[in-house]
């Protein structure tokens, strides 16, 4: 199956079709095919520079493809105009590298942002604001500015940024990148919650094969209130189906592996295991 | 695994460019012209912004404050010693014609129609026009305005609009405040060094400006706030290279936006002399 040769189910949530994006310095992404299944993980690696940020900012709007096809949710992103984009992405939820939280605002005011903008009553913001940051453990930051938190807890708030308007996607730019292994594997483990308590789409930019592995074996439990792995089921594939994770490998500009969790674990390819860090 | 060609599919080389002089030139003059069209588009958002909501009302406001109130202590002081200054450059030659007197309409006119805006703008664009370089660049280089931006706000509301509005508002305000200020100090030095009465140098002062003058003068104030903040979130936005390029914006900021003002100032005096003729 080459990349090109792609045909999109209708359960699609994400669809990049042929999408090409290039700066002065060249083309970083050339003829890129994928799509990503309604409540599906797609776990995206790819060394510095081989346009995973690009990707993830395509299907958030953020960018234009210089050529091809982006389609979220039914609807052609790379088409839209600039108004359209903005009432678009309140069905996005964004988390970015750094987190990117804004530094004048406390930690709140960051989390219920979206609401304000939408002129949502104090009452229900406040409510909403408490519930998302209880869901990441943090409701005792509410009041302090970013520049108070550790790298962890602003990836944490991050993620509670982008799950407030409870958005049925989320995009994750390397959201353990600097972190240590202790912090990495819970912010591993809060998008596992996220995605297997709400059931969101998710597309997860990474450099290390672990976080998509994480993904893919573990499931959390709502009755144990706990994460565990897919195998105590005795069904691993069945428990899989129901959040599957698949994987997507770019390497110079195009994509040099798509497939299931058990074929890249498989793999001997020397490029893919670079990044078992 | 099985289905997807393992190769890796390289990029087409590069050809070697050659480099000459036209080619230089003509892509200077690309990205100069560019760069019109970008800080014009940039220009004309922020105003028609305010036309249709949503508005950001508390931003302006915080902005306001932050160009207003923030510049005041920098212009109050500047303007109290240019005040002295021009008394005591201007009462020196008077003195020789036995004229003195006529140092408060010199120094009034002056003031009002050339000196409090520009000094203003000049001063105010370098403390505020840098600030917002460097704050907006420092939001873009953290992803902050991305961040805005995917959750459905649009950084020109947000961010220009208020400051350009706080821009055009408080600088004729400022202006106001600068050549108040200025007249005190051109009256204490007239007093102390002329022997000119108070009275006799505010009444000159006074007597001496009509309609068209403070027009000028008020008109100008607009057009260099508008000049200091456009140019100042043009730069910021428009940042590359992390934080050696905030370091950059906020330079290239303030000198842009403080030649843009000394340019503007001479077609304005122009516009502003043929109008009073035809009009008052």
């Amino acid at each position: 199956m080459t990349a090109a040769s792609i045909s999109p189910p209708e359960s699609s949530a994400i669809v990049f079709e042929d999408v090409r994006i290039g700066f002065e310095e060249g083309e970083i992404l050339s003829g890129v095919s994928f799509d990503v299944r309604q409540r599906e993980t797609m776990v995206l690696l790819g060394e510095t520079g081989t346009g995973k940020t690009l990707t993830l900012k395509m299907a958030a709007g953020l960018l234009r493809p210089s050529g091809g096809r982006v389609e979220v949710l039914g609807e052609t992103v790379s088409k839209l105009r600039e108004k359209e984009l903005l009432a678009f992405r309140q069905k996005i939820g964004f988390v970015f590298q750094e987190g990117a939280l804004f530094d004048s605002m406390t930690v709140a005011e960051n989390v219920a942002y979206r609401l304000r903008e939408e002129n949502i009553s104090e009452e229900e913001i406040e409510a909403r604001v408490m519930e998302v940051l209880r869901f990441v453990e943090l409701e005792h930051t509410l009041d302090l500015l970013p520049s108070e938190l550790s790298g962890g807890m602003r990836r944490r708030v991050s993620i509670a940024r982008a799950l407030i308007s409870r958005p049925p996607i989320v995009l994750y730019d390397s959201p353990t990148a600097g972190l240590d292994p202790v912090t990495s594997q819970t912010i591993i483990t809060l998008i596992l919650r996220l995605r297997d308590a709400y059931g969101v789409t998710a597309l997860l930019a990474t450099h290390r094969l672990q976080d998509g592995f994480a993904l893919a074996n573990f499931h959390f439990d709502a009755e144990a209130k706990r994460v565990v792995p897919n195998a105590q089921n005795g069904n691993a594939r069945a428990a899989a189906k129901t959040a599957a994770t698949r994987f997507l490998v770019y390497r110079e500009g195009k994509i040099y592996f798509m497939g299931e969790p058990e074929e890249i674990a498989e793999s001997a390819d020397p490029y893919i295991k670079r990044f078992l860090v | 695994m099985a289905e997807t060609p393992l190769q890796v599919a390289g990029r087409q080389p590069k050809r070697e460019e050659v480099i000459s002089v036209t080619g230089i030139l003509t892509d200077t003059v690309k990205r100069a012209v560019a760069a019109v069209q970008d800080y014009s588009e940039l220009s004309v958002r922020a105003m028609t912004n305010v036309l249709t909501g949503p508005h950001y009302l508390q931003d302006t406001l915080a902005q306001m404050d932050d160009v207003g109130v923030g510049s005041l202590p920098i212009i109050l002081l500047s303007g109290f010693f240019i005040g002295a200054v021009m008394v005591l450059q201007t009462g020196s030659q008077f003195v020789r014609f036995g004229q003195t007197s006529l140092t408060g309409n010199v120094v009034s006119i002056a003031l009002v129609r050339e000196l409090g805006p520009a000094i203003t703008g000049l001063l105010t664009a370098g403390r505020c026009s840098s600030g917002m370089a460097s704050e907006l660049g420092s939001m873009l280089v953290t992803e902050q305005v991305d961040a805005m931006r995917a959750m459905g706000t649009d950084p020109s509301r947000k961010l220009v609009t208020p400051r350009v509005l706080a821009g055009v508002l408080m600088m004729p305000l400022l202006t106001a405040m600068m050549v108040f200020v200025g007249l005190l100090g051109g009256c204490v030095a007239s007093v102390f060094t002329l022997r000119l009465t108070a009275i006799e140098f505010w009444r000159r002062a006074i007597d001496a400006l009509e309609f068209p003058d403070l027009m000028q003068g008020f008109s100008k104030a607009v057009v260099f706030g508008f000049i200091l903040a456009t140019v100042g979130c043009y730069k910021g936005l428009r940042v590359r290279g992390g934080t050696q390029g905030v370091g950059r914006a906020t330079t290239q900021s303030v000198v842009i936006s403080s030649v843009l003002i000394i340019v503007a100032d001479l077609f304005l005096t122009k516009l502003s002399l043929y109008l009073s003729n035809k009009i008052f």
